[in-house]
This record gives C-alpha cells, sequence and structure tokens, in this order.
C-alpha cells in the first residue's frame, strides 16, 4: 500500500499540468461546498439567535387559539394571565404579550398591521421598549426597519392608528414613532408596531390580558397550563430549520453538479490512462504485480487526486474560508425583501464534521470514480497490454 | 540441472470462430547459466514461448515448468511470485517507467521484493555498475539514448539476480554499437552471476553471441544447435 501511495504520487506528478487541473477543479469543489455549508450554518445560527432575541425569547405559552396566520382569530386569543406565572413576571423571567388587530394610515394609505402590547420594562427580547417610555400626547410606538421602510415611517413621526376594542368598536388616536429597531426577523418586524402593555390592554379594554407569553430560559421544566399552549424553542423555530432544509436540497445539486464535472475530469482522466498506459501496466505485472494489484495501483493514483486537492484546498481555500469566516459575506441583493430572516451580512460557521465529511465524501466518491474504469486492467491479457495493442 | 522444461507444450489462440495453433508440441530443457536464443522468422512463436516461460500466459497443453513450478498450474498470484523473485525481463522497447527517475527504475524490483533501503541501496549501484550508468542515476528515461535506456532495463532485469533473464528482441531498437555494448554486458553478467538467458531475435549480432540456438519455425522446434557450453 505504502509502495502503491509512493508509486501513485510519482505517477501524478509526471502527469504534470493534467493532474493539477484535475486537482484545481477538485480542490474548488472543497472549498465551496465547505463554504456554502459553512454559510448555511451560519444564516442557521444567525437566523435562530435573531429570532430568540427579538421574538421568541427562550420559548411561549400561546393563548389555545392564538394563530398567527389568522389574524381573524386575535380577537379572541387572549385570556388573562395565569396566576402561576405572576412570580417569574415580577422576576422579568418571563413577558405577556398581547396582541391586536389594527391598521395605520400612514401617507394616507391604510396599512393592515399586528399591535403589540409588550412591558416597557421588559428584558428577555432586544426590542427596544424602553422608548415606549416617553411622555407625549400620542401614543409612544416602536417598529422595525423593515416596518419602517415599507411605511416609510421615520422617527418622530406621527401616524393615525385605528383598532376595533372588546366590544367590537372601533376607535382611533395617534402614535409617535419613539424608535426603530433592526432585526433580521421578518416575524419581529413586518407589519408589526409596538406599543406599551398596559397602553393597549387600555385601548382594548382587556386589564391584565395577554395573548403570548415569552419566557427567557429555554432550559427550564415547564407545564402545561389550562388554556394555553407550551411553545418551546424548537417548535418555534422550526421554520428556519425548514427554509434551510429547503435551501440545502438546491445546494445539494450543486455540490452535485460540482463533483460531477470534478468526476468526469478523474473518471477521464482514469480512463485515458489505461488507454495510453497498457505497455507499463503490462511491465508492472511483468516485474511481479498481479493485476488486481495493477487495479489496486490505479485506484489508489485515481484517489490520490482528492487528497492532493484536499492539500491545495487547504493552501488557498483555508485563508479564504476563515476570512469570511471573519468579515462574513454580504450578499448582493436586499435581503429585507426576502421575507425570511436573514442577515445581511451572513458569517459562515465551519465544523469539524463538516470538513471531515466533505472530505470524506470526495475522496470516496474519488475513490469509486477511480476503480470503475481501473476494474478493466483485472481483465486485460498481460502479454497483449505489453504490446499496447489493447483496444 | 534444468530449470526450464517443457514437454509438448501446445498453444492456441483463438481467431475469430476457430483457433490459430501458434506452438506445436514444443520438447525444450534450459540448463542453469545458459546463454541461449530462440531464432527464427517471424510469427515462428518466439515471444509466444518466452511469455508462456515467464508465466504472462498459460500453455494450452502440455507442461512447462520453471524452476521446478508448472507454470500452467499457478495462481495469479503464485505467477507473479514467480515473476517477482526469480524472473527478469528485458524488453524491445524498453518499458521504463517514464516519470521515474533511472535509478528509481532499478529500485523498483527490489521495493517489489520489499527489501530495506539500504540493501536496495546497495544493489542498485551495484546493478548500474554493471550497465555503466552510474552517473546517470538522476535521468529520466526521455533523457537517455535508446542504448541507455536499455541498459537501465538491463540493470531492472538483473539487479534482484534473477535466475533467469527474459529478453524478446532486446536490439531491435539499437544501432549495430549499441547492441555489441549491450550482448557484452550480459554475456559478462551470465558469466560473473550464473543467470540464464534466454532470447528471443532474429537478429544477426545477437545470434553471433548465444552460445545455444533453438531455432523455431512454424511453431516447432526445428533445430537445436550448441555452440559452446558454459
Ligand atoms: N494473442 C494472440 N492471438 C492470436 N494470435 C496470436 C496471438 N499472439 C500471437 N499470435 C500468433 O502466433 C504466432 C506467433 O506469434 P509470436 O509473437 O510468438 O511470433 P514471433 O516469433 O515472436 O514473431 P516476431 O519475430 O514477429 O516477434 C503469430 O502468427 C501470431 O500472429
Ligand atoms: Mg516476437
Amino acid at each position: 500500500m505504502i509502495l502503491a501511495i509512493k508509486l501513485a504520487f510519482r505517477n501524478l506528478m509526471g502527469a504534470g499540468l493534467r493532474t493539477w487541473l484535475n486537482v484545481l477543479v477538485l480542490s474548488f469543489s472543497y472549498v465551496v461546498i465547505i463554504w456554502l455549508n459553512g454559510i448555511m450554518k451560519g444564516w442557521d445560527y444567525q437566523a435562530k439567535n435573531d429570532m430568540t432575541h427579538y421574538e421568541i425569547g427562550g420559548g411561549q405559552y400561546w393563548h389555545g387559539l392564538y394563530d398567527p396566520y389568522d389574524p381573524f382569530t386575535l380577537s379572541e386569543s387572549h385570556a388573562p394571565i395565569p396566576t402561576e406565572f405572576k412570580n417569574e413576571i415580577e422576576n422579568g423571567e418571563m413577558m405577556p404579550l398581547l396582541i391586536a388587530q389594527g391598521s395605520i394610515f400612514p401617507e394616507g394609505r391604510m396599512l393592515p398591521i399586528s399591535i403589540k402590547g409588550i412591558p416597557k420594562d421588559q428584558t428577555i427580547l432586544k426590542i427596544p421598549t424602553q422608548k415606549l417610555d416617553t411622555l407625549t400626547d400620542a401614543i409612544p410606538a416602536v417598529i422595525g426597519s423593515m416596518m419602517a421602510n415599507s411605511s416609510r415611517l421615520e422617527e418622530g413621526e406621527r401616524v393615525t392608528i385605528r383598532w376595533r376594542d372588546a366590544n367590537g368598536t372601533f376607535d382611533a388616536a395617534e402614535i409617535v414613532i419613539a424608535g426603530i429597531f433592526s432585526s433580521n426577523v421578518p416575524g419581529a418586524e413586518a407589519n408589526q408596531v409596538y406599543v406599551s402593555l398596559k397602553q393597549l390592554q387600555e385601548m382594548m379594554l382587556l386589564p391584565g390580558h395577554a395573548t403570548i407569553l415569552t419566557f427567557a430560559d429555554e432550559k427550564a421544566q415547564r407545564s402545561e397550563v389550562d388554556g394555553w399552549v407550551l411553545k418551546p424553542k424548537s417548535e418555534l423555530t422550526r421554520q428556519v430549520d425548514e427554509m434551510i432544509k429547503t435551501k440545502s436540497y438546491g445546494q445539494t445539486i450543486l455540490y452535485g453538479i460540482l463533483l460531477l464535472l470534478a468526476m468526469l475530469a478523474i473518471f477521464d482522466t482514469q480512463i485515458l490512462s489505461i488507454f495510453r498506459r497498457q505497455k507499463e501496466i503490462g511491465t508492472y505485472v511483468a516485474l511481479g504485480y498481479t493485476r488486481k494489484e495493477v487495479v489496486m495501483l490505479f485506484t489508489v493514483e485515481g484517489t490520490m487526486h482528492a487528497i492532493l486537492a484536499a492539500l491545495l484546498a487547504t493552501a488557498y481555500g483555508m485563508p479564504f474560508l476563515l476570512w469570511q469566516a471573519k468579515v462574513g459575506w454580504t450578499m448582493p441583493v436586499d435581503t429585507s425583501q426576502f421575507g425570511m430572516a436573514i442577515a445581511p451580512t451572513l458569517y459562515p460557521i465551519y465544523t469539524i464534521g463538516l470538513v471531515a465529511t466533505t472530505v470524506a465524501i470526495i475522496t470516496i466518491t474519488t475513490a469509486i470514480v477511480s476503480y470503475m474504469p481501473s476494474r478493466k486492467i483485472a481483465k486485460m491479457n498481460p502479454t497483449e497490454a505489453l504490446r499496447g495493442k489493447l483496444q | 540441472m534444468e530449470i526450464i522444461e517443457i514437454k509438448n507444450l501446445i498453444k492456441k489462440f483463438p481467431v475469430g470462430k476457430g483457433e490459430f495453433v501458434a506452438l506445436r508440441g514444443i520438447d525444450l530443457n534450459i540448463g542453469k547459466g545458459e546463454f541461449a536464443g530462440l531464432i527464427g522468422p517471424s510469427g515462428s512463436g518466439k515471444s509466444t514461448l518466452l511469455n508462456i516461460i515467464g508465466s504472462l500466459d498459460s500453455p494450452s497443453d502440455g507442461t512447462v515448468n520453471v524452476l521446478g513450478k508448472s507454470v500452467g498450474a499457478l495462481s495469479t498470484r503464485e505467477a507473479a511470485q514467480l515473476r517477482k523473485s526469480s524472473l527478469g525481463f528485458i524488453f524491445q522497447s524498453y518499458n521504463l517507467l517514464q516519470v521515474h527517475t533511472v535509478y528509481e527504475n532499478v529500485e523498483f524490483p527490489l521495493l517489489l521484493l520489499k527489501y530495506d533501503a539500504e540493501k536496495r541501496k546497495k544493489m542498485v549501484m551495484d546493478a548500474l555498475e554493471w550497465v555503466g550508468l552510474t552517473d546517470k542515476v538522476k535521468s529520466k528515461p526521455p533523457q537517455l539514448s535508446g542504448g541507455e535506456c536499455q541498459r537501465v532495463a538491463i540493470a531492472r532485469a538483473m539487479v534482484k539476480r534473477p535466475s533467469i533473464v527474459l529478453a524478446d528482441e532486446p536490439t531491435a531498437n539499437l544501432d549495430a554499437k549499441n547492441s555489441h555494448n549491450i550482448l557484452q554486458t550480459m554475456e559478462n553478467l551470465n558469466k560473473e552471476l550464473k543467470t540464464t538467458f534466454l532470447f528471443a531475435t532474429h537478429d544477426e549480432k545477437v545470434i553471433n553471441y548465444l552460445h545455444r540456438k533453438i531455432f523455431l519455425l512454424d511453431g516447432k522446434v526445428e533445430k537445436d544447435e550448441l555452440i559452446r557450453s558454459n
């Protein structure tokens, strides 16, 4: 085996440019696959991280009737905050949120929105709720930058808000944009207006009510509460997982194409080698190799492309990948229009497992692709190979 | 002592639907240290016979014993072992490994035999000394002349001190001067190391060096002439 590796290495070096072209193509596969996977991991991490900080905390209790995809349920989906959470809420480990349907009228257009009542002094989410603590004649409100962009509202601007209270009566008031935050989380920004919880409870005539209870600690053992559904973090981030999974399918196709190109080059090289190097094959047999050992030699030789490619990929890919992890990758398009939790700059995350799997997959694929044409050697007649007369 | 014993060897090749009989009953014994040659016109079966003796091909009928082993009965592994340990080949077109240096080419059979580095180095340098190429160790075959290539091939065949060297038309690509040069080298090695040489040739220059001339015609031994015994 060691001899085969040594011989394979010499033969590859002897083949010169051809070898390096194959190795270059393969090394490219390594770098692209690791980089793209790293971006996906980074995206997954960022999306979940941002969601944790701006939307879901460590998990939530939802009112039994709350359905985020059906705004018409909002008028029903609220209830007094369960007493067993009183302590936690007072300690700041849990935070009630009341959600109501409403509209605002920026520049005279009507924009349907969700009004979220959030405690001014909460620390579970990074939404700048302390800005709701301003004294003005209008209702202080905070919105996300996606919302600010789509409604063209700026800080300090005033806009009319309209809602329907618990009795079904329409009412209107003026809000003032007290703060704008940026979170990359569409669920926390798109068509959402945050006012103080007390304020909304008054507006809705629902004192002490909430729609969602967000808690900080995802590890804590939680029990079911009547009328409320426990939504652990893993369930709330499932959408992200699914989105990443869908994206990964697309990527797998890309990897497939990349690998296919590299493998075609290797396959072609192997076929050509076996055809052009018949005399050499015959010579190996004459010198005392069995044909099976020659098959092995050619397989090792082909597979070594993958090893050399890994080395080359380390040489130029490592600095690139590390640099990317540091400065991140800024998407060339406006990501806020994507409607998914994606930051404008993604920081790839590479794991040992990712690198090891990539190397293993490429090496094994290369080995198989090298082996397949080499099997032909086992059927060669050595005397004909020696004369170089085989077809 | 006979190291090659051939009895009633028949070799048939399938050709189209029928078959072609290349060797039609060869009986031949070759002893240790002989410097013998198979002589005959093109197509007389010289290469075929040499390949069977070299366990690269198998007999259709009859027996061929090489160093006491019946080559027709050997498994591929055993045949490879026989070639690796006891047989040296020299080819018309040298068959050197092009991307390896002269040194590496000559070292190759010793690597297969798993000799240690020190032993290999000494044996390679000895072999290169025999053929007068110690100054070309780092060259690669494409940089060498035809004569030099064939001398490397001789060194490679001889380096493991095999019992038998089989040489198929070793001078066919060489000019007269180079031919004489390598033949003298081989004759000397035959004398010093008692290696058995078996040639296949129709080159007059080679024939003149042979100590025994075995004439083949249409797959049969036509004449067997001993010029001088060892
Ligand atoms: N694999 C094969 N299939 C069919 N016929 C073959 C095969 N190998 C050799 N022959 C035939 O057997 C005969 C003997 O061939 P061989 O190569 O042994 O001749 P040779 O004496 O070495 O000739 P040359 O001097 O031209 O090398 C030839 O007629 C050749 O066509
Ligand atoms: Mg011949």
